[in-house]
């Protein structure tokens, strides 16, 4: 009977849950005029029309491509900044390094509309502006901090004695690091790692303001979705549908190591 | 190849945490590190590591000053008190490190790593991780990590403090021999002054980040050279008190006048320290007998063959072991019998001025 009333009680939660990513996956899977006409809780005429469109028009797919360009090369340099930061934050006393390391995480209190100016104007001048190296660094401004305070806390639950023994044991700090070391935190690795990917994809205010042709994030081509007849519904649920996509695959393969790190508490 | 450690000195803060520590180890010789928690054995043997920095004085190393050599590039092992082993890597790998790191040929490093695991009976763990080891395991891997390396200078931090009283005392037995082979300095630093006794070779006793005394082990425990050498090497602690003499009257520190001199006989007048070991505290029931020692029993602990009864005499809790198990009643009375031959006798500066005769039987045989 109790079994029964959780298993009812999932059920809604779950429901609740999919409804609207259920409700846009439907809607990517119709005609515009089957959205416009009325309730349907299924596509009544399945078109594959719209992911077509996509795949097929370079302004859209490009969109993509740009995307996930600057949030890999975002996630591979916060992460690998982060990394000495973060050892060095855990292992070694330094006049203020309290402080800094404060002051990190005050980067992540500011608004993005802050930065959205200078970024813009200093880019410009060095003629950054409009690539996906713009987005890329722009979006180390809070992914460095919250990378460098994730790790910091995987790295100080690493006894030092294991650093000590391997200097006893003659490696040197490189060989250390990387041979024995990184190892240890790969679950920090990858739980950063996925915090990196998931606020640069789903940021979008520096994204747009940086870029304008040649490295126009996704975000903002399906802002430009208007046209004489009006908006293309059944178009921007198919780009919400893959915008998803990314994330979902990323999520698959770290949910592991996220369990770990909230374990840690540092998450 | 000898270690000279000349004034070393470490301070953290306003703290003096090592002072002006002189010691001389020799190769091939088993030297202890005798000492309560925080007297500083740890961080000694980090500074003769040299994984932290002195802030005074010098390490030689064969007459060679060690304070600009990374550690890396000395030839230093050390073993941990908790279980310290690479996570990541499997035992063997474990016990093949450092080899590894040195670039010894394969086959070398196979016969070092076998011949190690074959000694501390790791033999069928050699493809688990550390974390699938027991604890007693997982430190034998880290006693072969440094036993392989054939450092010429070896650190035991009490290696054997977080296992299991069997295995225990099975290592504590063959650690000594399988480093002795390799004529390696030893250093052991233990809490435990039984321990000590055991291991032999050269003893320096640490108090508060002094050395106390150093000397053959067996002769530091028969004639420690000041009170603080005296309780160090006494587990459970030195029983004491405070008396003063004058003109053949002995009083000790709450006006008590006892009976006769003979504690302090021959001494002259002044104040001083006596201190006594649990085996030499003879307790019975109260007989009223005037060179006893009155008192009520506060706590009996029973370890099996033997009992350490506490007994509050009023200005200081004694402890008095017996053999076998007694059952003296926390709140019984009892009296606490002292051998005047048997006790040490301090100066008011904590200085040795006599200490018990050694005696060819043990102290257990003569109580019971």
């Amino acid at each position: 009977m109790r079994i029964q009333g959780r298993g009812i009680a999932i059920t809604i939660y779950l429901l609740a849950l999919f409804l609207p990513i259920y409700w846009l996956l439907n809607m990517s899977f119709k005609t515009n005029g089957e959205i416009m006409s009325g309730l349907n809780f299924w596509p009544h005429h399945v078109t594959l029309r719209n992911y077509a469109h996509i795949f097929t028009d370079p302004a859209w797919y490009l969109g993509f491509v740009h995307s996930l360009t600057y949030v890999a090369l975002n996630t591979v340099i916060s992460v690998s900044l982060a990394l000495p930061a973060a050892y060095a934050f855990s292992r070694y006393r330094f006049i203020g390094d309290k402080h800094l390391f404060f002051w990190l995480l005050s980067n992540l209190m500011a608004p993005t509309a802050v930065y959205a100016m200078p970024f813009f104007n200093l880019y410009y001048s060095i003629g950054l502006f409009d690539t996906v190296w713009a987005v890329a660094l722009a979006h180390c401004l809070f992914n460095v901090p919250l990378a460098v305070w994730i790790l910091e806390g995987f790295i100080s639950g690493v006894p030092r004695e294991i650093d000590e023994t391997a200097a006893l044991d003659g490696y040197s700090f490189p060989r250390f690091f990387i041979k024995i070391f990184l190892p240890l935190i790969a679950n920090g690795i990858g739980v950063a790692a996925f915090f990196c990917f998931m606020f640069s994809w789903v940021e979008q205010l520096l994204a747009t303001t940086l870029t304008t042709v040649h490295a126009k994030p996704i975000v903002a081509v399906m802002t430009r979705v208007y046209s004489a007849e009006g908006m293309d519904w059944g178009l921007l649920a198919a780009a919400g549908v893959l915008t998803m996509v990314p994330g979902a695959i990323v999520i698959w393969f770290v949910r592991n190591h996220i369990a770990k790190g909230f374990a840690l508490g540092r998450v | 190849m000898s270690l000279v450690l000349d004034h070393v000195g470490l301070t953290v803060g306003q703290e003096v945490v090592i002072n002006d520590v002189s010691l001389t180890f020799e190769r091939g010789t088993m030297n202890v590190l005798l000492g309560p928690t925080l007297s500083g054995k740890t961080t000694l043997m980090r500074l003769m590591a040299g994984l932290d920095k002195l802030t005074a004085g010098t390490i030689h190393v064969h007459g060679k000053n060690v304070a600009g050599i990374p550690v890396r590039r000395r030839s230093v092992a050390m073993v941990y008190q908790q279980f310290v082993n690479y996570p990541s890597l499997t035992v063997y790998e474990n016990i093949a490190s450092p080899l590894r790191v040195a670039g010894l040929p394969k086959a070398e490093i196979e016969d070092r790593v076998t011949e190690a695991s074959r000694v501390l009976r790791l033999d069928p763990f050699l493809d688990r991780l550390p974390a699938q080891l027991s604890g007693g395991q997982q430190q034998r891997t880290a006693i072969a990590r440094a036993l392989v390396k054939r450092a010429e200078l070896v650190l035991l931090d009490e290696p054997l403090a977080n296992l299991d009283y069997k295995l225990r005392e099975e290592l504590r037995e063959e650690l000594p021999r399988l480093f002795a082979e390799s004529g390696t300095i030893l250093v052991y630093a233990t809490t435990e002054p039984a321990e000590a006794l055991l291991l032999g070779g050269t003893t320096a006793t640490l108090w508060q980040g002094r050395v106390t005394q150093i000397g053959a082990t067996p002769l530091v425990y028969r004639k420690p050279a000041n009170i603080d050498a005296a309780r160090v090497f006494s587990d459970p602690p030195l029983n004491e008190m405070g008396v003063t003499k004058s003109a053949s009257q002995v009083t000790l520190s709450d006006g008590r006048a006892l009976t006769s001199d003979a504690l302090l006989a021959g001494l002259p007048d002044g104040a001083y320290r006596i201190g006594f070991r649990v085996e030499d505290a003879r307790i019975g029931p109260p007989t009223g007998a005037t060179d006893a020692f009155p008192g009520v029993v506060s706590v009996t602990e029973i370890s099996g063959s033997e009992s350490f009864v506490h007994l509050d005499v009023g200005f200081a809790t004694w402890v008095s072991l017996v053999l076998g198990v007694h059952d003296w009643q926390p709140g019984a009375a009892a009296e606490i019998r002292i051998d005047p031959r048997r006790v040490f006798v301090f100066d008011a500066a904590g200085l040795l001025l006599r200490a018990p005769e050694a005696m060819s039987v043990s102290p257990l045989a003569v109580m019971a």
